[in-house]
Formats: C-alpha cells, structure tokens, sequence
C-alpha cells in the first residue's frame, strides 16, 4: 500500500482506538483526582460495560440498534450500581487510606473478573453493531491529477460514529464539570475535602458519585467498542493499563491533560502499529512515562500537588 | 492380552446371568480388576486465559469420553478419574499443574493441553517427574524431537503434517501468491514454516509474514502490509480476537477480495454465521473435523457428536450460540482411548508400570476408524511420538462449512526428525 492512504488507515484505526481510550482514562481520572483513589479495577468496569452490553443486547433481540441503544443506558448503570456498592463496602471502610485503597481495588478487579469468568463464560462474544457499512475512501493521485479509491483503504461507519459519540461525550462531560452545580460540587471536593464538608457538601456522597461516574464512563466506552471487538472477561486489562500511561502523561486529575494524551498515544499507537510494530509502540508509550514522570511528575497538564 | 480382554467380558456376562450386575451394578462392573482403585488422569486444563473457549469443551470431550470407557468396564477394569487443574494457558503453571498432578494427586499420567507454548513451559516438567505427558495439540513440538520421551501426541495432527497436505490444494485451486496472517509465538511460527516450504515445493511463494500478538484485539492496521499482487490469503489465528480479526479482514479488502484459505482456528467457537462474516461466503477452511454434520457421516461420527452434546451445526445441544471447538477437541476423545488401549496392552497396574505404558503406546502404528477413532483412521508413529490421520478441507456455503476435500493419510507423512525410542527414561 502506498504511503499516503497507509498513513490515512492508520490515522482511522488510532483516531477509535484514541476516543475510546479517552472517555476510560477520563474517569481513571477523575476518581483520582476527586478521591485520590488509585481505582486498579478500572478496567474492570469497561469490561463490565462489554459483558453487560452482551446481555442487553441478546436479550432485547429485536433489532440491532435497539439492543445497542438500550445497552448505552443499562450497561452504564449497572456499572456505576457495582461500583458505588464497592465504595460504600469497600474503599469507604478503609477511609480512602492511598495504600490500602490500592490493595482494596486489586480485590475489587479479581473478585469482577472471576464473577464474570463463572457467571458469562471465557468466550468472546459479539454484540451486532446497530449499523456498519464499509466506507471506501478516496485519495488524489497526484501524478495523474485525479481522485482514486486505493485497494484495502477503508473504514466503517460505525468506527466513524464512535469517533463522533466520543467526542459529544466528552464536550458533555467538560459541560458537566465546569456549567454544572454537580460539576460545582465535585470540583470543591477535588480542592480542599475539609473544606466542602464545612460548606456542608455531602463528600460521603459525592465520592459514591464520583466512584459511580468514572465506572460508568469505562462502561460506556465499552458499549462502544464491543460491536467492533468482542465481550470477553479478560479485556480489561490494556484499558487500565493505557489508561494509566495517558492519566500519568496528562497529569492525574486533569480532564484536559487525559484528553490530549490520550489523543496522543492512542493516535501514536496506531500509527506506530502499522509502520513499525505493536512492541514498539508500547514500549514507546511506557518509555514516554518514564520521561513525563523524570522531567515533569506533575504530567504534560498536571498542576504541582498542593 | 486380547485374549484377557475377552475373559473378562466373559466374565461381565457370566455375573449379568448370575444376577450379579442387578444386585451391585457399579461394584460388579469393575470386578475383575486386581484393584478397582480408580485410575487417576491429571487433566491439563485451559479454563481461563486466552485458551479458555478450548478449554471449556476440551473439558467437555473429556468428560464425555470418560463416561464412554467407564461405562464400557473401565481400563483393565478399573474407573478413570479426570482431576481437572487450570493452568490459566500459561506455561509456568502449566509446569506448576504437571507438578501437582504427580506430587499431590498422585495421578497416573497428565493429558489435554492444547496451547503449544503451555506444552513447551510443561514438557520438561513431565520429564523430570517421569510422568507420561499426552498432549493434544497440534503443535510440531513433539515430532521435531524439542521434548523428551514423556510426551506424546497419540490423538491430534501436528501442524506440518496438516500444512503439507494443505499447500497442493492452495496451489492448485486458490493461487500460487500467498500472504500468511499468524499469531505470533510457536503454533504461529509452525504454520509459518512449514507452510512456506510446502508451497515452494507446489511452485508457489509466500509473499508476506504477517505475525499478530496473540492478545492482539485490533488487527486492521496489519493488514496494509499485505501485498497487493496476493492471490491468496492464508490466515490461521487464536485468542479471544479471532472475530474481530476475520470480520476487520473482510472490512479491510471490502468487495475486491483475494481468495482466502484459513485454518479454521481463525473462527473456532465462533457462529459462522455471525454478522460481518457474510464475505466468506465462497472461501476454504481447514477442519480437523468437519464442524457441520455432513451428508457423508460416519456412524461413529454420529455417535461421537451426541456423546459430546453437540448438534448438526457444531454447537452445544442446549445453547446454539455456544458453538464447539469441534475442529481440535476429539483429540481429547481418541487421545484417552488411546491410552485405554495402551494401558491394557502393558497391563498397567500403578505409577510403577509408567515406563512401560509409554512403550506399549510406541509399539502402536495403525487405528482403524471405530468409536474410539470417529474422526478416522490414524498412523501413529512411535519414534516421533506423533499421529497422522486424515484433513480436511471445507467450504463456506449459505454460511455453513461444507466439506470440499479430505486428503489421504499419505499425502500428510514427512521425514522423522527424531527417534524417541533410542532415548532413555
């Protein structure tokens, strides 16, 4: 394949990896930055999302886009349900302690995974996307002066929509956190916890939302990606781990920051995939946190903790 | 020894006139043993981990096929009792299950692992503790003599065998241009190889290697590397992805497709007729075993297929979306009746008689097509611990794999790389 539509494939295929990699490390994120809970079970909660998606989606079996939309709102739900359970049973009794939470979320992500191993099975399992077209993409020649469809370059419709809801999810989570009193109030606890509590914000409270929240965002990013790749009980692992190396790249707790490093790697990734291999570009990814966390711990967006 | 064998029905028939069987049926069944003592199998067990769907009806087989030999009296009239250890299709706790089998449970022998990088991190294990190791593979790691005299493959093709039979039927009917998508460890590496050199041999040439990661979950930036002058794409792939992996390779090549001939591994446990796999509609599949039922089933395949709770489309009787491993797991099935007849044979009685169980499997060489063999008739080589049998070559129709070919046995010998018989113990 010629370099150009190569290079357009690639940018395609980094461009869903980077949307879904965003809306997970945004709630990687956003617990930490609020609770300054170090959540290990992230990625148990996209997977979560995933095998959720499965079963609305087989059991509301009608049409495709049916399932799909109803697994959107479920999926989300039944995330953020396990997760404000294992707050208030878990991480609340340990009184948020940094080390023992870590510990904490580490029986948090076995306990998941194994439930799901016993109760959905070790098979991937598909969830019919509610539309998917092949897409040829054009590109100029320009020797001949003339518009061509390249062989093999292409793309889905639905890979595009993943894109595009990503994207309104994200404004609508910035929106959330800056125009909204919700966002208000989470924000307020992010800067001083004694504080919020003397103005009389609920931060038991607020943290189970928060906790809730950043699941149901790793849920949904599952929702998105499971009619693309498949529901399985193991695939919650490399979310958790790029989402680790955007949040420390970006600067833990800052939205902005995850944004564009997960733009970044998950683009990176892509690309660096296709020309080079996929050793490569994770070793690159991991070499770049080394360097973030030598040369600026705070991360590309981070402020200096206070 | 087969005169024993017969004594002993005799015997069985002799107690049923009695009245024996309807006084104490389970007792009486295995009454003529010198102990009725159960005989313990370690089964290697992918149950989580990216082997895990193979696993589960692994697991299955097994237990459908122990339930066969004890119903029919047992080994030398003694119960097989299958105790079951995850080894998470990792190769460290594959030597650490290996370990545990022959140390804790204290069992007769060790069987049933598929994943070729598993068999590799236990067949040392199984040398040091001196316990026959039967592995149900596929890999080419027990011919070529990388293992010891422990391990044998007694029930499953090994991938050279499987690709030499496949490359005259690519050359001749699919093209000669071939680009190979494979994952990318030992299994993986097999197909790469042997494959390339059996091409070559028809005249053909492998244009492009393409090596996947195993737990790769996103496979359309690979395939820009496939030249455009392919004619055929040859894929073979495992893991969870292996949908996504079959469905981004339609995606990629959109109406314009090159032939494709993959080894059915790409879509094990998977429905055909899952959505985004329509583009297949046309293409060949290697089978170990035909998944659908086919016009031409043999009685003992029939029987086999509801032994083991599967329908005419390969899927579980009880659930049709939880499609079978049907290509890989009789391997179980023959691999533990082979065993059966090794153990009468040598007259196993306990872990002293290990040894000589290992010699009486050697000594085998032709099994015929029976209940015993339902995918069919089987060489087995006892200088290179390996079975060869026939392949088979399939065709999606109406999202259905219909056989198209079934090769020889001959046409899947090669030339031994080892002798395991001059080895010691």
């Amino acid at each position: 394949m010629d370099f150009g539509p190569y290079l357009l494939l690639a940018s395609l295929e980094g461009a869903v990896g980077a949307a879904v990699l965003a809306l997970t490390a945004v709630g990687l994120s956003l617990v930490f930055g609020v609770m300054r809970v170090v959540n290990v079970a992230h990625g148990e909660f996209y997977m979560i999302g995933a095998v959720v998606a499965w079963f609305v989606a087989t059991t509301v079996g009608t049409h495709p886009a049916l399932g799909f939309v109803a697994a959107l709102i479920v999926a989300p739900l039944v995330a953020a349900i396990i997760a404000i359970a294992a707050d208030r049973l878990v991480l609340k009794r340990v009184n948020y302690d940094p080390e023992a939470t870590i510990v904490a979320t580490i029986g948090i992500l076995y306990i998941i995974q194994q439930a799901a191993l016993m109760g959905y099975g070790p098979e991937a399992r598909p969830v019919e996307p509610p539309f998917n077209h092949r897409i040829a993409l054009p590109w100029y020649d320009f020797a001949a002066g003339e518009w061509f469809y390249p062989w093999g370059l292409g793309t889905t419709s639905y890979k595009l929509f993943v894109i595009a809801v990503a994207i309104v999810l994200l404004l609508g989570f910035w929106a959330l956190m800056t125009r909204t009193k919700v966002g208000l109030v989470m924000r307020a606890t992010q800067l001083d916890w004694d504080m919020a509590q003397a103005f009389g914000i609920p931060v038991d409270r607020v943290y189970a939302l928060v906790f809730g929240f950043g699941a149901a965002l790793a849920a949904l990013a599952a929702v998105l990606i499971v009619p693309i790749q498949q529901a399985h009980y193991l695939m919650g692992g490399d979310p958790l781990l790029l989402s680790f190396i955007v949040v420390i790249i970006g600067g833990l707790g800052s939205v902005r920051g995850t944004v564009v490093a997960a733009i970044l790697i998950g683009m990176s990734d892509g690309i660096i995939s296709v020309f080079f291999t996929p050793t490569l570009a994770k070793i690159i990814a991991t070499m770049v946190v080394a360097l973030v966390l030598v040369f600026r711990p705070q991360g590309l967006f981070g402020t200096k903790a206070a | 020894m087969l005169k024993k064998i017969t004594d002993r029905r005799t015997l069985l028939k002799g107690a049923a006139a009695g009245g024996l069987l309807a006084a104490t049926p389970l007792a009486s069944r295995f009454a003529s043993a010198q102990s009725d003592a159960p005989i313990k199998i370690g089964f290697q067990q992918h149950s989580t981990g990216i082997g895990a769907a193979y696993g589960r009806w692994y697991g299955r087989t097994t237990e459908a096929a122990v339930k066969k030999i004890n119903g029919e009296g047992g080994i030398n009239g003694r119960p097989i009792e299958i105790v079951a250890e995850d080894d998470g299709t990792d190769p460290k706790r594959g030597a650490e299950v290996l370990e545990k089998f022959a140390n804790q449970h204290s069992c007769d022998i060790a069987f049933g692992t598929l994943f070729s990088h598993v068999v590799y991190g236990s067949a040392p294990a199984a040398g040091e503790l001196k316990l026959p190791y039967f592995v149900v593979s596929e890999g080419h790691h027990v011919a070529s003599g990388a293992l010891n005299r422990w391990t044998m493959q007694p029930g499953i093709t090994d991938v050279k065998s499987q690709v030499a039979a496949m490359a005259p039927f690519v050359s001749k009917n699919l093209g000669k241009k071939v680009t190979m998508i494979f994952p990318d460890f030992a299994f993986g590496h097999d197909h790469r190889d042997f494959f390339t050199a059996a091409i070559e041999a028809q005249g053909g040439e492998v244009l492009e290697h393409i090596a996947i990661p195993p737990t790769e979950t996103s496979f359309t930036k690979y395939f820009p590397k496939i030249p455009r002058q392919t004619e055929v794409i040859y894929h073979v792939m495992v893991g969870p992805g292996v949908l996504t992996f079959v469905k981004e390779l339609g995606e990629f090549f959109g109406p314009s497709r090159p032939e494709i001939f993959g080894f059915i591994d790409s879509l094990e446990a998977v429905d055909m007729s899952s959505p985004g796999l329509e583009y297949l509609e046309g293409t060949y599949f290697w089978e170990g075993m035909p998944r659908y039922a086919q016009a031409s089933q043999s009685a003992h395949e029939k029987a086999y297929r509801t032994a083991v709770g599967v329908d005419d489309n390969g899927a579980s009787l009880s659930d049709s979306k939880d499609v079978s491993t049907y290509a890989h797991m009789f391997g179980c099935w023959e691999t533990l009746h082979t065993i059966k007849a090794g153990m009468e044979y040598a007259d196993y009685q306990g872990p002293q008689d290990r040894q000589k169980l290992i010699e009486a499997i050697e000594s085998m060489s032709i099994m015929p097509e029976s209940a015993a063999h339902p995918q069919g008739a089987k060489v087995f080589n006892g200088r290179t611990h390996q079975t060869f049998g026939h392949q088979y070559i399939s065709k999606v129709e109406n999202s259905k794999l219909v056989l198209a070919h079934a090769t020889s046995i001959a046409d899947t010998f090669y030339e031994d790389e080892v002798d395991y018989t001059k080895m010691s113990f």
